[in-house]
Order: C-alpha cells, then structure tokens, then sequence
C-alpha cells in the first residue's frame, strides 16, 4: 500500500531576519482534512510560518509541499494556482474597508473565479449565513461592524470558494471569550462542512483545544512536541507543559529585564 | 584621527548604499508594475473608479488653481512689460505659460497633494492591516489590482485635467485682460490665439501624463512599501508628497529641455 501524500509538507523549513533566526527547521506534514494548530508564545515565528507557507515570504532554505507539489521557487502562475487552493483568515479580519460586506466574502469568487457578481453576491449571502450574519449586513461597509462580526465577515470570505487548506491566524485574538467559542465552533462546523484541511496558530489554548485534531508547539524556531490535542495537558513535556498552564515559572523564560 | 575619518567616510558610505537600495527597489516596483499593467486580467471596476477620483474629483482644486494663476500672470505681466511698453503681449504670455508651463505643473502639484497623498495612505493602511496580504490569499495579484489601474488612471486622466486648466487659466487671463486692464475682448482673444502652436499644447499634455505616472507610482510605491502601522503610513503618504513634487518639478526641466532645447 502507498502512503497518502500529505496535504502539507514542510520539511526543514529556515528563516531568519539579520541575525535573528526565526525559524530554525520547522518539519511537519499535514494530512489531508486534519486540523492541526501551531501553538506558541508571542514572537516565536507562528506568523512567520503560515507567510512562509502562503508565500507572502520566502524562506532561506527547506522544502514546503503541497499535494506534494514544491512550492518553494514556484513560478508566479504556479502560485497563483496554489494560492487558489488556500483560504486565509486574519488576525485582524483584513477585510477590504473600500468594499461592501457582501463584496468582501465574494471576492475571491468574483476575482479568482470570474463568477458573475449576482451570482457571487447570491453566494456570499450563504455564506454570511452560514457563520451565523443576517443578510442585513451585506451592504454595510466592515468598519460599522463589530470585531467579533467582522472576524466571522472574515470566515465568510476565506471559506467562501470552498478552499482545500484555510489557515487561521489567532483566529480568537481580541475577542470576548463567548463570541472566541462561537468562532472556534464556526471552524469547526465550517472546516468539516467543505472538508477542508486546516493550519492554525494561536496561543489560545481553549481555542486549541476545540479546533484541533493534533497540536504543535513551537518554541524557538522549532516545532519541540507534536501530538494529538488530547494529549496536550498530559504531554509529559516541559515547555508544553508551562505553556499550556500558563504558568510564568518554568523552562520557558521571558526575556524580561529585571 | 584616521578613526575620525573612517567613521566621517562610512556614513557617507551607508547613505549612499541606502540610496541604491531605494532606487534598486522603486525600479523593481516600477518594473513589475508596468509589466501588469499589459497584462491580463485587467480590473477596470477599479479603473473607472480611479479616473473618477484623480480626474473628476480632483476638477475644483485644479480649476481653481488655474483660473487664479491665469488671472494673476495677466496682471504681473501687464505691469511688468509696461516697463518697456509691450502690454500687448499679455494676452499671448498668458496662453502660452498657460499651456507650456503652469498648467502641468500647478495641476500635477495640486494632484500630488491631493492624490498621491490619499493613494499613499490608503494603499499604506491596507499594507499595516494586512489587506493587501488578503489580496493575494484570494487569488488577486495586488499589483494587478491595486497598482495598475492607479497608474493607467493618473496617466490619462491627468493630461485630460491639464487641458481643462489650460482652457480655465486662458479664461482667467482673458477675464482680468478684459474687465480691469482694458483689454478689446475680440482683440483678447486674436491675440490669444495668434502665436499658440500645437507643440505648446502638446508638450503640456505630455508633461502631464508623465506627472499623472509620478504621482502615482510615488503614492503606490510609498504605500506599498509602508511598514509599522500608523507612523508608518504618515512616513509613506509625506514621502509620496515630497518626492513626487520634486520628481515633477525635475521631469518638467527634462521634458522642457527635450522639447524645446535647440
């Protein structure tokens, strides 16, 4: 029996600014319709990782695969067709402020997909549906909506053309610990809806929890434990351990000025 | 004391490296924008908005400049050339600083002010708040979408403004010609019309077009290249002020010289 291609494959994964070495090989493959979050303090390379992956940067050395496909070095056409398979949610929703709602979740389908705009906007409404928005909002502009309806405006576009891989970017941050639940259970009910395969980086442990089949740590540019999310709070590790509790004592040490 | 030099000496030499690398990077950018700029899909939703902005929206400020600066070199070049008594050239002084010089020149300033400074900071705020990131999560080549229609639109829509500046600067001209120097109107206009040739139009048209792509190249450039969230964008929206002002008042010179020169 073959094995199955994983869905992503990073393999040795470098990257530094300067003298700063932000990813020090990352090596992780994802299979298809698994949901695996990368969790990890604050500045240790989380976002840096998925802009590796999304190709918004160039890592220095290593190898990312998707549908066993190298994308590292890809021609522009080739990335646009891979760029095609992933949806992507901000941390900061990143909704286009000049478009309508409805015109944001449509996008990609008007954009990438040439779908006619009645059509499209026919779509969209669905899909602000689907993440629980009446069809008032469509014609609204993003900023009069609040942050928590702006993140699931922001769900909305990137499941909109039903993408293979979405990533998801702290996808909780900045928000009341309710309104998090009711995101993380749209990822959940939506990444299982269309099937797709899901990356996410937080360090919202709850929210780990509940979107994740299998969790990462990443601490110092490499990916220390990888095991599945019902293991994480018994992970025997140290760091995981500190971290997961929360706790300010421990193998981690902030870099803090005394 | 060779310390004291070497340290004088790699200052300069830092400054001048950063200056490479800045003008390496807008050459790269203004290559693979023009490069999208030919080629398809092309998104003219966003062009037509563009021309909007840059050529109707921006009508009153470029009127008003005009018709004000029409009025006064009428009235500096009556007083002045009474001096040697050629009042009588007013009229062509007018239509001809009109159209070679002030026209493109106040035009493009006013839109640079106006425009480039808009451009900068909208295309610097979707930089810092990662939407033109998200342009490229949804299949959308940012410089396709974003940068292209910009620059297709300044460069039409602002040799279209110049023309309409032109026609209001003569008005201004003809207006204070007329009602306060004592100007015969149908003499005005003779006058005005009598030493115009088309080479002075059209250097001012293509003058204009070439500020059109200045401006916003600098207010994309600039935005684009914005980083650190609000500071950042103020950084970029004055550069694109500054250095699309100067690049115009540069290119005139050269396009003047490349026109006129013998």
């Amino acid at each position: 029996m073959t094995e199955a291609v994983p869905k992503l494959r990073l393999r040795d994964v470098r990257k530094s600014f300067g003298p700063k070495v932000v990813l020090d090989g990352v090596t992780l493959d994802i299979m298809p319709g698994e949901s695996v979050v990368v969790i990890g303090g604050s500045g240790t390379g989380k976002s840096v990782l998925l802009k590796c992956i999304l190709g918004l940067m160039k890592p220095d050395s290593g190898s990312i695969q998707v549908d066993g496909e190298e994308v590292i070095g890809m021609s522009r056409r080739d990335r646009e067709r891979i760029n095609h398979k992933f949806g992507m949610l901000f941390q900061g929703s990143a909704l286009f402020d000049s478009l309508p709602v409805w015109e944001n979740v449509a996008f990609g389908l008007i954009q990438g997909d040439h779908m006619p705009r009645k059509q499209a906007r026919e779509k969209a409404l669905e899909k602000l549906i689907a993440v629980g928005l009446s069809a008032d909002v469509a014609d609204l502009a993003p900023s009069e909506l609040s942050g928590g309806m702006q993140k699931r405006v922001a769900l909305a576009r990137a499941i909109a053309d039903e993408p293979e891989i979405i990533f998801f970017d702290e996808p909780t941050t900045g928000l009341d610990p309710i309104m998090a639940d009711v995101i993380n259970d749209l990822i959940v009910k939506c990444v299982k809806e269309i099937g797709a395969t899901a990356l996410s980086i937080t360090h919202d442990m709850a929210s780990a929890h509940k979107i994740a089949d299998r969790v990462a740590m990443l601490w110092q540019g490499r990916l220390i434990w990888v095991g599945p999310a019902s293991e994480v709070f018994t992970s025997g590790n140290d760091y995981v351990d500190q971290f997961v509790h929360g706790r300010a004592q421990g193998p981690i040490t902030m870099q803090l000025r005394k | 004391m060779s310390n004291g030099i070497l340290a004088f000496l790699s200052v300069i030499g830092r400054y001048f490296l950063a200056f490479l690398r800045h003008t390496g990077r807008l050459a790269e950018f203004t290559a693979i924008s023009v490069y999208h700029i030919f080629r398809p899909p092309f998104y003219f939703r966003t062009l037509s908005r563009q021309m909007l902005e840059i050529g109707y929206y921006s009508l009153p400020v470029v009127g008003l400049t005009a018709i004000f600066s029409g009025m006064v070199l009428a009235l500096q070049s009556h007083t002045g050339f009474a001096r040697f008594s050629a009042e009588g050239a007013v009229a062509t002084v007018v239509v001809l600083s009109m159209t070679r010089e002030l026209g493109p020149v106040l035009a493009g300033l006013m839109v640079a002010g106006r425009v480039g400074a808009a451009m900068a900071a909208e295309i610097g705020t979707m930089r810092v708040t990662e939407q033109i990131d998200a342009l490229t999560t949804l299949s959308t080549n940012p410089f396709k979408y974003l940068i292209a229609p910009r620059l297709v639109a300044g460069t039409l829509m602002l040799p279209v403004l110049v023309l309409i500046a032109d026609i209001i600067g003569v008005f201004g001209g003809y207006l204070i010609g007329t009602y306060k120097l004592g100007f015969n109107p149908a003499n005005y206009i003779a006058r005005t019309w009598e030493f115009l040739e088309p080479i002075d139009v059209i250097s001012g048209l293509v003058k204009a077009s070439v500020f059109g792509f200045l401006i916003t190249l600098m207010g994309c450039y600039n935005g684009f290249q914005s980083r650190g969230g609000a500071q950042g964008v103020g950084q970029a929206t004055r550069n694109a002020v500054v250095s699309a002002s100067i690049l115009i008042l540069v290119f005139n010179y050269m396009i003047t010289e490349l026109f006129f020169a013998r």
